[in-house]
């Protein structure tokens, strides 16, 4: 060790606890928002804040599979009033008829200022009177029973209007009083949880009351004394897989790192033979580690879990410079001002070239990657400066690690052989491009899901329940914003003309809207004042019932209730809570949050959204003609409103998402090549480098598309590290190859790191969440066939050994 | 009165000739009493067998808030298991359809449909005409308490709620008619207010429209 070594252990243990103390303050998530644009669209926002925190995003299905009908409907009786029960829920529906007594007082106290029935026109004697005949007739029928108490105080009918108008006739199949799938085969809950959807411990806190509900409702009911199947509970929703998959980031993340690490450290151990030179070989990769988790987390204030995840490459590129140091002077304090003379401006390079690969990154619009981008810069320019400037003081004096340079000799004899191989190198890089042409646009995946780290078989199961309940994603919605809640309301009723003449002219089956639910002050206000006053009404009243059987007096209550209505308090969104209509309000009416500011007209602060439903037959079953819609809408009359096609939408984001990294990727080369360029001086060798970098990629794409794989955006990326990291390997073979042949030490110490450079992205291969696999499958040929087409390139043959020895002798002090 | 006795040939082997005289007495009487009485698993297998049709309803609703009762006329046409329907001609057209657990109520243009377990009185009211004329007495004994009066020709069948709230609403259904045939339904309500059905004879069945 040097005599600047206590002062260097010194600096890098400060920079270490400095880091340790950003990453103690850092806050971590692993939800999807990894994947979710950062500076959206109004229309994406409004899309990403539904995904994230609308009330779609709290709600979770819950199936129940196994066993027999008369079990699933008691366990789902007991399930539903277990939670129904937990403060953590606020709302579970399993078909059965809830106390619903909520729902029908709030409806019965303001039916006047809720039923759209309620106009001047109806309080007139005529209007009065075919009403009532309605209400009478309906006396007769099946519903006489539920109507006759209301007679006296509703005899225009406006609760049976309102009830009937809110109740959803297509709701799932029932069976034994609960809900269950079409084939009768599961009985079906849908529980709203408290916490937003945003919020995963809330979420994870939701999910296991789910299950342990479920067991106590198990436990609490007697099995049947022979059932086919034990009972099983299905879950899922947004919610449900936020939690999974923060797991499954969490385990993966940890088991990444446990493996790479592990297969890196035996690697070194094995070629270094010393425990001394392994723990020196590691400090760059566990300082840049710290390093980049720091920076994410001082950069972004928030660290994606699915950043670590990636991070696990960081190692296969870091432990590198570390390899280049220990191989390449062989470890001795003796060599290393000829080694930083010679290898220092190489990796040097190498470093700045990863750099650039990982800073166009940072540009991305996806908070994944541009942490990624910001994690690898910010730890590679750690473990470089650890190993340029920290390591070689620590170095004691009589480390002497394993000398590879008969490895590189036996590589050394393989490279004239290799260079043979350059015209069935070029058949195959044509063979690639031919593949790559053949499929043209189905190269890539252009469907949003393919980013998703949701497993397939998960996403399956979602959308059974799905459609088992009837409940479908919305697709299309009408979107109409306003000043403020009231205005949005407005904004809704008015398109209430022109969607009406759409269903009327089957353009569409059917729409909602929050205005259904709850009608604008306006409205209301309008409706109260089209109630006529105490006297008046029983005037009207009086001659309404000429020749009607109802006896006199027995409306006294109806006329209370009117006056009563005249002068209640109007109702708010406030007045719906704890009943049923809460939900489907708070869904359809949301405050818009950060796009507005706080000046005083502040434009656009709530939206209304009206979900439009398909028709599910016919000539344009299940889509709806957007043209239509859209002209319908663009009125002068009416406030303007945004038609969404939430698919197309979504569609767009990927597809934006994966122009942008062609862009990103094509930059990065670019950039990469000037770099080269400067560095070297020369366009003739800057090409050298560079074109078996292309070709590996190219055949590295070809490969996953024969392996039926359609590219997405993290292939793209995955190629573009390739070229960053591949490039260390033919800046190696080339500087060399310039002067004289490459030396034998050099090609060892090249294998070893791209053997890190495998494990590292290699661990990545295996991991469960698309987006990490789809790095791993790409990076992990990628760098194998960078280092083999680089040598396969590269200019001259290597030195003999006797010149290897004197040149060795010679650069010696 | 059958012919069981023979049923078991004194001599036979397998009772070795010597089955006391007071069992071939005892099974004599046992087989007397089930070919003989009318009770109420025999109506309902004779209602279980009813193929479905039509019959013609006349329906008086008295109510104590009306000083004359609400009449109607129409068909009822019932398809087995689970389908029924009233239809209503006079005074106003009305459908009122009940298949599986949906009520579906047409009138004036409007239709509306209920869900029937989110009406648990409309649904044990209705459940009660459709129950009788499938002749099932599990899905009947589920809600109410059951009595046969009467003969075979001339029987009435009373339901009497069990629960407390359909109680507050039903106070009896008393279902009147001959063989397999119902003849009147008449609902009476704890205050007083009922309504008779009297239906005319079978029509044969038939498929709605």
């Amino acid at each position: 060790m040097s005599r600047r070594a206590p002062l260097v252990l010194l600096a890098w243990g400060a920079w270490v606890a400095a880091c340790v103390l950003a990453i103690l303050q850092a806050r971590f998530t692993a939800d999807l928002s990894a994947f979710l644009p950062r500076d959206p669209t109004p229309e994406q926002a409004l899309l990403v804040q539904q995904l994230r925190d609308g009330p779609a995003s709290r709600l979770i299905l819950i199936g129940i599979d196994g066993t027999d009908a008369a079990r699933r409907a008691q366990l789902s009786g007991s399930l539903a009033e277990r939670l129904r029960a937990d403060p953590r829920f606020t709302s579970v529906q399993n078909g059965t008829a809830l106390a619903s007594t909520a729902d029908r007082d709030l409806l019965l106290a303001n039916r006047y200022l809720l039923s759209p029935s309620v106009t001047a026109e109806r309080f007139t004697p005529q209007g009065l009177r075919s009403a009532i005949e309605e209400t009478l007739g309906l006396l007769a029928s099946p519903l006489g029973l539920l109507v006759k108490p209301l007679v006296p105080s509703d005899p225009t009918g406006e609760l049976v209007e309102l009830v009937t108008r809110l109740t959803s006739a297509s709701g799932p199949a029932t069976h034994d009083g609960v809900w269950v799938s079409p084939d009768g085969q599961r009985a079906l809950l849908l529980a709203q949880t408290r916490a937003p959807g945003s919020d995963t411990d809330g979420q994870a806190a939701a999910v296991s009351a789910i299950r342990q509900a479920f067991a106590e409702a198990l436990e609490a009911t007697a099995a049947p004394v022979q059932a086919a199947a034990p009972a099983q509970l299905l879950l899922t929703g947004p919610g449900v897989f936020s939690v999974s998959v923060r797991d499954q980031i969490h385990r993966e993340v940890v088991r990444l790192a446990t493996l790479g690490t592990a297969l890196i450290a035996g690697l070194l151990l094995l070629l270094y033979r010393s425990v001394t030179a392994l723990v020196l070989g590691l400090l760059p990769v566990l300082t840049g580690a710290l390093t980049g988790v720091a920076a994410v987390s001082l950069g972004f204030g928030v660290v994606q879990g699915i950043t670590l995840g990636f991070g696990a490459t960081l190692i296969g590129e870091s432990v590198d410079y570390g390899i280049f140091l220990l191989v390449q002077s062989r470890g001795g304090q003796g060599s290393l001002p000829d080694w930083t003379r010679r290898f220092w401006p190489t990796i040097r390079l190498g470093v700045l070239t990863s750099l650039l690969g990982f800073a166009v990154l940072l540009a991305s619009s996806l908070p994944g990657l541009a942490q990624l981008g910001l994690y690898s810069i910010s730890g590679l320019v750690a473990a470089a400066l650890v190993t340029r400037f920290a390591l070689p003081s620590l170095l004691p004096g009589r480390l002497r690690v394993r000398d590879l340079t008969p490895l590189g000799r036996g590589l050394g004899r393989l490279l004239p052989a290799a260079q043979r191989l350059r015209w069935p190198l070029a058949l195959l890089a044509l063979a690639a491009a031919g593949v790559l042409a053949l499929r043209g646009e189905d190269l890539w995946s252009r469907d949003l899901a393919s980013l998703s780290p949701i497993p397939p078989s998960d996403q399956e199961l979602d959308g059974r329940l799905r459609a088992d309940l009837g409940a479908p994603d919305v697709r299309y919605v009408v979107v109409v914003t306003g000043r403020d809640r009231e205005r949005a309301l407005q904004a809704a009723e008015r398109l209430a003309s022109p969607l009406d003449a759409l269903v009327a002219e089957r353009v569409l089956e059917g729409y909602e809207s929050p205005a259904r639910l709850l009608p604008s002050r306006r409205t209301q206000l309008e409706r109260q004042a089209d109630l006529p006053e105490r006297a008046e009404l029983q005037r009207r009243l009086d001659s309404a019932l000429a020749g009607l059987p109802l006896r006199p007096g027995v409306l006294a209550p109806f006329l209370d209730a009117v006056q009563a209505a005249r002068t209640a308090p109007l109702v708010d969104p406030e007045d719906l809570a704890g009943t049923s209509l809460a939900l489907g309000a708070e869904s359809l009416l949301l405050p818009l949050g950060q796009t507005c500011d706080s000046s005083p007209d502040c434009p656009r602060a709530w939206a209304a959204l009206l979900p439009l439903r398909a028709r599910a037959t016919g000539p344009s079953a299940l889509t709806i003609d957007s043209g239509r819609v859209r002209a319908a809408l663009a009125r002068p009359d009416l406030p303007q409103a945004r038609f969404l096609d939430i698919k197309d939408q979504a569609d767009r984001l990927y597809a934006g998402y994966l122009d942008e990294a062609a862009w990103l990727s094509l930059t990065g080369l670019a950039v990469i090549a000037g770099l080269l360029w400067v560095a070297l001086r020369s366009g003739a060798r800057t090409l050298r480098i560079l074109t078996p970098l292309v070709l590996a990629v190219l055949v590295v794409a070809a490969i996953q598309v024969l392996a039926g794989e359609r590219l997405t955006l993290l292939h793209l990326v995955g190629m573009l590290l390739t070229v960053a990291v591949g490039s260390n390997y033919g800046l190696f073979l080339e500087r060399q190859a310039a002067g004289d042949a490459v030396e034998p030490r050099t090609l060892a110490s090249l294998l070893v790191a791209n053997l890190t450079t495998v494990i590292g992205f290699g661990v990545l291969a295996t991991s469960e969440l698309p987006v990490l696999r789809a790095m791993g499958t790409t990076v992990t040929p990628g760098v194998v066939l960078a280092l083999v087409f680089s040598t396969i390139l590269a200019r001259g043959a290597t030195r003999e050994p006797h010149a290897a020895a004197r040149s060795c002798a010679r650069s010696e002090p | 009165m059958g012919d069981s006795p023979r049923v078991i040939p004194p001599a036979h082997p397998a009772f070795g000739g010597r089955l006391p005289l007071a069992s071939l007495l005892l099974l004599l009487l046992a087989a007397g009493v089930q070919a003989g009485e009318w009770d109420l698993d025999r109506l309902m297998e004779r209602l279980a067998q009813n193929p479905g049709g039509r019959v013609d309803f006349t329906e008086k609703t008295y109510m104590s808030i009306l000083d004359l009762p609400v009449e109607g006329s129409g068909e009822l046409v019932y398809i087995p298991p689970d389908r029924l329907e009233k239809r209503t001609v006079e005074p106003r057209p009305e459908v009122a359809s009940l298949q599986g657990g949906e009520l579906t109520l047409e009138r004036g243009g409007q239709r509306r449909t209920l869900r029937l377990d989110e009406y648990p009185e409309a649904a044990a009211f209705v459940e009660s005409i459709r129950g009788t004329l499938a002749g099932d007495r599990a899905a009947l004994e589920r809600t109410y308490r059951l009595r046969l009066e009467g003969g075979e020709d001339d029987w009435t069948l009373v339901l009497e709620p069990q629960g407390l709230r359909l109680s507050a609403v039903v106070r009896r259904i008393e279902i009147r008619g001959g063989g397999a045939e119902v003849r009147r339904i008449e609902i009476l309500q704890p205050d007083g207010d009922r309504s008779v059905m009297e239906l005319g004879p079978p029509q044969g069945p038939r498929t709605p429209p």
